[in-house]
């Protein structure tokens, strides 16, 4: 989100997306990350154009109902059962699941984050025994979760992919490490601290890994400037493109 | 003494006399200023450690090293010549290049990404690409020529690839004709490269829908003249090692890692295939057709770094196999998507002042339709919209699994772009296959894994 208005989503986008946004298909509630304010960009008033005015909530694929399709289904049963297993309870573990574009997504609950990692990689019917990393995301309009931690895992054996999202609050940005259960997350967690600064409970050494040990901020997230300098080329001055007209 | 001689030869007039209490170190004032002397030779006064006791030092190597694969910093325990832990530290070369993404369009991204892992651009570009794609939920409206060219540009990128892997490789083990050959034949490919993009690194060829420009017939003949010089100066390179007695004697058991090792640290590529899994997401998710051309995925069951060398090999000739087939379904069609909301408007071609804009479309927006400059205008300063979402789009490339992870938010820019570079996981493994082997192992280990910093830094 480039809004340059401080307005959070409670005030104005939900009320917006209730009335003006229409479920997608499949999905339970909406998924509002943010809104959007007027269009082409023009923040200073100068917009004439009549479209300045343009409230848009920007709403994420929200969660789906099962049957979720393909292979998707047979999955989460196993899913269920393993977690069942380990005495926690699947609507316990997981917030949500998203289907999407042919990708499964779980949202799970980060205190049973370690729980539900060790089920993927252990169980027979599921064997992902990879784990591609994870990538962190920071939604700051969405408050509460506004660090999203997001690890794709791939099964060789089964020949299939799933996601898991796990959500942390900027005033209390842990999610425990999966280093012990995946231990090729070590330097993608490091990456990811780096960045967002999530910390990762339990991981071996969580320290710095792009930036110098000293560096102030984590400069992955949307409140962390770009940096750079005006350019003058023929007289004119282009600003730096955090400063560039966005069309969003 | 003998320095009485030295110093008058300098010109230097020696003051005072010369002190003796420290026979190994010397000092004494000159006009010139002090002039110490070091003998060395001191060892019998420092006290031998203990036989049971072994010394443990800590060297740094790298990152301004010539064996360590570009601004690698290797930082190893050793008891003598024995490593006992290896670290390594990256970020030399972080640019913030997924940062940089999020204030651009979606199609300038192509432009920043193919400059990550900097000898497989072609790569880098078609994940994203591809990545793009399905979030617009337009993978199956991508021409076929376009899809096809992808494919070609992609091979020749990964023989070019392999062939810096074993060049390096090569040099850092002290082979250095394979260096120069190695290097030689890749220029080939590059060429074709800066034939068809006009560039011979860093493209931004791949784009969002298609490709940037079609690739002429008289290119494809071009590149279909070189295979058979390739084939041959690849064979010469590859013969020089293959059953070299040296090669094999620093890479036969070295840089060990098995499969459970490249499990558990999510290593892909030839790393993964020396350990005899055939994991190749070309063959088990394929992408772009690659389930309609015909190929091996060639497999090693040694572990090691002569494996991953072998492999690499093997993986070169078919990919020379997979450009032939490439080269023969290549139909005349379109390189873009037929969507004008998506397709870039701009159409390159070849005038006597060298490549640019093509006149027709030149003159359709500047003389002939008002609506088609609009749109042209449009298209390049504001870019498409992509719907809200996230996707996770892999590709095999070089060195293994090139996941990329996009989110959008439903703007016209990136909300989010994540780079899962397989030479950034595979690092990891560094100390796996190095700790308890020699220093010059590590080289060796190291060379195999064929990290490449820009994608690791990223």
């Amino acid at each position: 989100m480039t809004d340059q208005q401080p307005v959070s989503p409670a005030e104005a986008g939900l009320e917006v997306a209730a009335s003006a946004t229409t479920l997608p298909e499949g999905a339970l509630e909406l998924e509002v990350i943010g809104v959007r304010h007027g269009a082409f960009a023009a923040q200073d008033g100068g917009d004439t154009s009549g479209f300045g005015g343009l409230v848009a909530p920007i709403v994420m694929p929200g969660p789906s109902e099962r049957p979720y399709g393909a292979w998707f289904d047979a999955a989460a049963d196993e899913i269920e059962l393993a977690l069942a297993d380990r005495g926690v309870p699947m609507t316990t573990a997981v917030e949500k699941v998203v289907v999407d574009r042919g990708e499964i997504t779980f949202f799970v609950r980060r205190e049973h984050l370690l729980a539900f990692a060790s089920v993927l990689r252990d169980e027979p019917a599921l064997r992902f025994e990879m784990c591609m990393g994870v990538n962190g995301v920071h939604y700051p309009a969405d408050a509460g979760r506004e660090l999203h931690a997001v690890y794709p895992f791939l099964s060789v054996t089964h020949n299939r992919r799933v996601r898991v999202e796990v959500t942390c609050p900027d005033a209390d940005p842990r999610v425990p490490s999966i280093v012990s259960v995946y231990p090729a997350n070590d330097w993608h967690e490091r990456e990811t601290y780096d960045f967002f600064g999530i910390v990762f409970d339990g991981h071996p050494a969580l320290t710095r890994i792009e930036m110098p040990d000293d560096w102030p901020g984590h400069p992955q997230r949307k409140d962390y400037p770009l940096g750079g300098i005006p350019v003058e080329y023929k007289g004119a001055e282009v600003p730096p493109p955090d400063q560039r007209r966005a069309y969003t | 003494m003998s320095t009485d001689q030295t110093i008058a030869d300098e010109g230097i007039v020696y003051e005072g006399e010369l002190p003796t209490e420290d026979p190994y170190s010397l000092s004494y004032e000159t006009t010139g200023g002090t002039v110490y002397t070091v003998s060395g030779g001191d060892w019998d006064s420092i006290s031998a450690p203990d036989e049971g006791e072994r010394e443990r030092i800590v060297v740094n190597m790298g990152p301004q090293h010539p064996s360590t694969h570009g601004v690698l910093r290797l930082i190893l325990e050793l008891e003598g010549e024995t490593v006992v832990d290896t670290r390594c530290g990256i970020g030399y070369l972080h640019t913030g290049i997924e940062k940089n993404m999020e204030f651009r369009t979606w199609t300038q991204g192509v432009t920043f990404v193919t400059r990550m892992d900097y000898l497989s651009p072609f790569f880098n570009e078609t994940a994203y690409c591809l990545g793009v794609e399905k979030l617009l939920g337009v993978t199956d409206q991508i021409p076929e020529r376009a899809r096809t060219i992808r494919v070609l540009m992609m091979e020749l990128n990964r023989i070019s690839s392999h062939l810096v892997a074993l060049a390096t490789g090569g040099m850092e083990l002290g082979a250095l004709t394979a260096m120069t050959f190695g290097f030689r034949e890749r220029e080939l490919i590059l060429d074709i490269f800066e034939m068809v993009t006009g560039l011979r690194m860093n493209s931004a060829f791949v784009r969002p829908g298609g490709v940037a420009q079609d690739i002429t017939d008289d290119q494809v003949a071009r590149i279909r003249e070189t295979l058979p010089l390739l084939r041959k100066r690849m064979k010469d390179t590859t013969d020089l090692l293959v059953d070299n007695a040296i090669w094999m004697g620093r890479t036969v058991g070295v840089g060990y890692l098995d499969l459970a090792g490249c499990m558990a640290l999510g290593i892909t590529g030839p790393i993964l295939r020396s350990t005899g899994l055939p994991h190749d997401l070309r063959k088990s998710q394929p992408y772009c057709g690659y389930e309609t051309y015909e190929f091996d995925v060639p497999t090693q069951d040694t572990c090691d770094a002569y494996g991953r060398f072998l492999i690499r090999v093997a993986e070169m000739q078919e990919s020379i196999k997979i450009v032939e087939q490439a080269l023969d379904r290549l139909r005349p069609g379109p390189v873009m998507i037929e969507d004008k909301k998506i397709a870039w408007p701009a159409r390159l071609s070849i005038g006597g002042d060298g490549q640019g804009n093509s006149p027709e479309h030149i003159k359709e927006i500047m003389a002939e339709s008002m609506e088609a400059l609009i749109h042209h205008f449009k298209l390049v300063t504001e870019g498409f919209t992509v719907p809200t979402g996230q996707v996770y789009s892999a590709i095999e490339s070089p060195r293994g699994e090139l996941g990329v992870h996009i989110v959008s938010d439903g703007g016209t820019r990136p909300y989010r772009v994540h780079y899962r570079d397989p030479s950034f996981n595979n690092l990891q493994a560094t100390a796996a296959m190095s700790n308890g082997s020699m220093i010059s192992d590590v080289i060796a280990a190291v060379a195999s894994i064929d990290p490449v910093m820009g994608g690791v830094d990223r």
